[in-house]
């Protein structure tokens, strides 16, 4: 409690003097500041990504798609098989029958808005019920597209992020002049960097016959997974596997979030190993230029583990405002900004999310920075014999 | 090698027994005090006059307890200051000693009355009891009420000093230690600092030892000790 006390005035001595040697401390301040903004930029990117994969799944929704495919562009299910999925047990029932929704998934090319360049853009055949299966897809603007003619609607991502894709444009592939005829949403959901079109028209467009990639099932409860699951995976007609629909986004979201988590945490350390030694030197030269008032404090009976403490707690200091100011920044620039990328080989639209857990771990990291640069010149001040540092004068 | 006590009556209150302290530059050592026997009554006001170079300040600092001796022992009211560790140590030194310095040492940043507080921070003392110590401490010195709030560089030379034995005395420490207190000062600010000393020495009874190379200063104190190349010389009363 002593030593907290003496740590604690020997702080307010020395922030008292900060004017002194504002410009080393604002170099360390920044230095740390440059590090959390660039972590939780890099991070929230990840986290905008995963969590537009996973605002993508429901847990009373299922997805079949062919035995060994690991993704819908990989998957191919007859009509008639996609139908049998509608028979099995668990799945809901509306007015318009067992709510499944087959889907056929093709890529094509769209040129980027921003960077011109060729891009694979998601385009989704579905039926009329896909809007009961998907019930977060919602029209923004226009109408739905009509069964049987070239219409699409867009997502608004998609809108956003393609050429060609506005309200009214019109746009060629497959043989087809297909014309936007409306924009719809998914609350944040992946859907909506996918273009849609009518099932029947897709297939014929991109001559599929009747094949489809996959089926989504809604469920009469999460509970009713197992039993489905199982009927389906047993049933010797089809060979299919089967997933919540939740989980299937999460685990499409892993291998890129890991990879931007790790990518991003190498450089943060890179650079944070930089914010170190920078405040490192900061810290040494105020020690150096504190010499004088640590030698008189201790001469008065001040322990050297507050002088410790008390140089260790300012590059703390120091390191948690540059973390604040970092994470501001990060929150500033960087939260909802809009970024594509690849995901199985199609373009997933996503806005980055610098989310207050982010932020923490951002000014944490700092911290933690601080505390080791702190250290050394820390223990430089404790060990200067006292009456070096009355000499010092 | 020699030794004295001002007050042979008495029981010293710290007796140095041969004491060396030597220290490196470069590739030489130099030996600062070559195995010092001195003995210091309680109620002492001592003087140690040396020319510059002479281990005085050294010698004040081993017996504050800053540096160490590299052999022989410093006894302080019996207690062998080598036997405390460092802890032990500053704990002795908070209680025991009050340092004044040439350059006063006053922390720039905190105000007169804050200077003075900062032994007290160190003591179970509630905030009230602190501020009374403080200023009793500032009356005793002769500081002016007016300006406890002002900060060192607000603050003339001598008053800057007075500050400064506030801080050392409001402990109510053992000894006092000045190294070179009128050092900085003026003559009639030095005289005043000086007549302060004494008469903490006169009316408080308290244990000094003074470093100064100031025969008028030292005139003031009533033992007069002088060093030579790392030896006790001379020793005296003053007329004082």
């Amino acid at each position: 409690m002593r030593v907290l006390r003496e740590t604690w005035l020997l702080l307010v001595v020395s922030l008292r003097s900060l004017h002194k040697r504002l410009d080393v401390a604002l170099v360390a301040t920044v230095g740390f500041a440059g590090v959390v903004l660039v972590l939780v930029a890099v991070l929230s990117m990840a986290a905008g990504f995963r969590h537009t994969l996973r605002a993508t799944g429901s847990n009373d929704v299922a997805l079949v798609l062919r035995k060994g495919s690991g993704a819908e562009l990989s998957s191919t299910l007859s009509l008639d098989q996609a139908r049998r999925v509608g028979d099995a047990p668990g799945v809901a029932v509306g007015a318009h029958g067992p709510e499944i929704s087959p889907e056929l998934l093709v890529l094509i090319n769209r040129r980027e808005r921003r960077s011109r360049i060729l891009a694979n853009a998601p385009f989704r055949g579905v039926t009329a019920s896909a809007f009961r299966v998907h019930p977060h897809i919602h029209l923004v603007a226009g109408h739905r597209f009509k069964p049987g003619l070239d219409q699409v609607i867009v997502g608004r991502a998609a809108e956003e992020s393609f050429r060609g894709l506005r309200l009214r444009d019109r746009f060629t592939s497959g043989g087809v002049r297909w014309r936007v005829v409306g924009v719809f949403g998914d609350r944040g959901g992946i859907h909506a960097s996918e273009i849609w079109t009518d099932l029947p028209t897709l297939e014929s467009a991109y001559r599929r016959g009747d094949s489809v990639s996959a089926v989504y099932a809604r469920l009469v409860s999460p509970a009713a997974y197992p039993r489905f699951r199982a009927n389906l995976l047993h049933n010797p007609e089809l060979s299919v596997s089967v997933h919540r629909e939740e989980r299937y986004y999460a685990r499409q979201s892993r291998g890129l979030d890991r990879f931007i988590t790790v990518a991003g945490t190498i450089i943060a350390l890179m650079m944070g190993l930089g914010a170190l030694f920078a405040a490192a030197n900061t810290m040494y030269a105020t020690v150096s230029e504190r010499a004088r008032e640590v030698a008189i404090l201790r001469t008065l009976g001040y322990h050297a583990a507050a002088v410790v403490l008390s140089v260790v707690a300012e590059s703390v200091l120091y390191a948690l405002s540059g973390g604040v100011l970092g994470a501001l920044a990060a929150f500033l620039f960087f939260n909802g900004f809009e970024a594509s990328t690849l995901n199985n080989f199609s373009v997933v639209v996503f806005r980055f999310a610098v989310t207050p857990s982010l932020a923490a771990a951002g000014i944490l990291f700092a911290g933690a920075l601080g505390f080791l640069a702190g250290l050394a010149p820390a223990a430089a001040a404790a060990r200067r014999p006292i009456a070096a540092g009355i000499r010092a004068l | 090698m020699t030794e004295i006590a001002a007050q042979p009556s008495s029981e010293p209150l710290i007796r140095l027994e041969r004491v060396s302290k030597s220290y490196r530059r470069g590739g030489e050592t130099i030996q600062v005090l070559d195995r010092v026997d001195l003995a210091i009554p309680r109620g002492d006001f001592l003087a140690l006059m040396a020319p510059s170079g002479s281990g005085k300040s050294t010698l004040l600092n081993l017996l504050g307890g800053l540096d160490r001796p590299d052999e022989g022992s410093i006894l302080f009211d019996g207690v062998a200051l080598e036997s405390l560790g460092p802890r032990a140590l500053t704990r002795w030194r908070a209680i025991h000693v009050g340092f004044v310095f040439q350059l006063y040492h006053l922390l720039p940043v905190l105000s007169a009355a804050r200077n003075v507080e900062l032994p007290l921070l160190l003591q179970r003392l509630g905030r009230a009891e602190r501020a009374r110590r403080v200023a009793a401490a500032l009356s005793l010195v002769g500081f002016p009420d007016d300006r406890h709030t002002f900060r060192p560089t607000e603050l003339s030379g001598g008053q800057q000093q007075r500050v400064a034995i506030a801080r050392a005395i409001v402990t109510n420490p053992t000894v006092l230690l000045c190294d070179e207190p009128t050092g900085d000062l003026d003559r009639r600010a030095g005289d005043e600092i000086l007549d302060l000393l004494v008469e903490l020495n006169r009316r408080l009874d308290k244990t000094i030892v003074m470093v100064t190379h100031d025969p008028h200063a030292a005139e003031r104190a009533r033992t007069l000790v002088r060093l030579e190349k790392g030896l006790v010389g001379e020793i005296r009363a003053t007329s004082s």
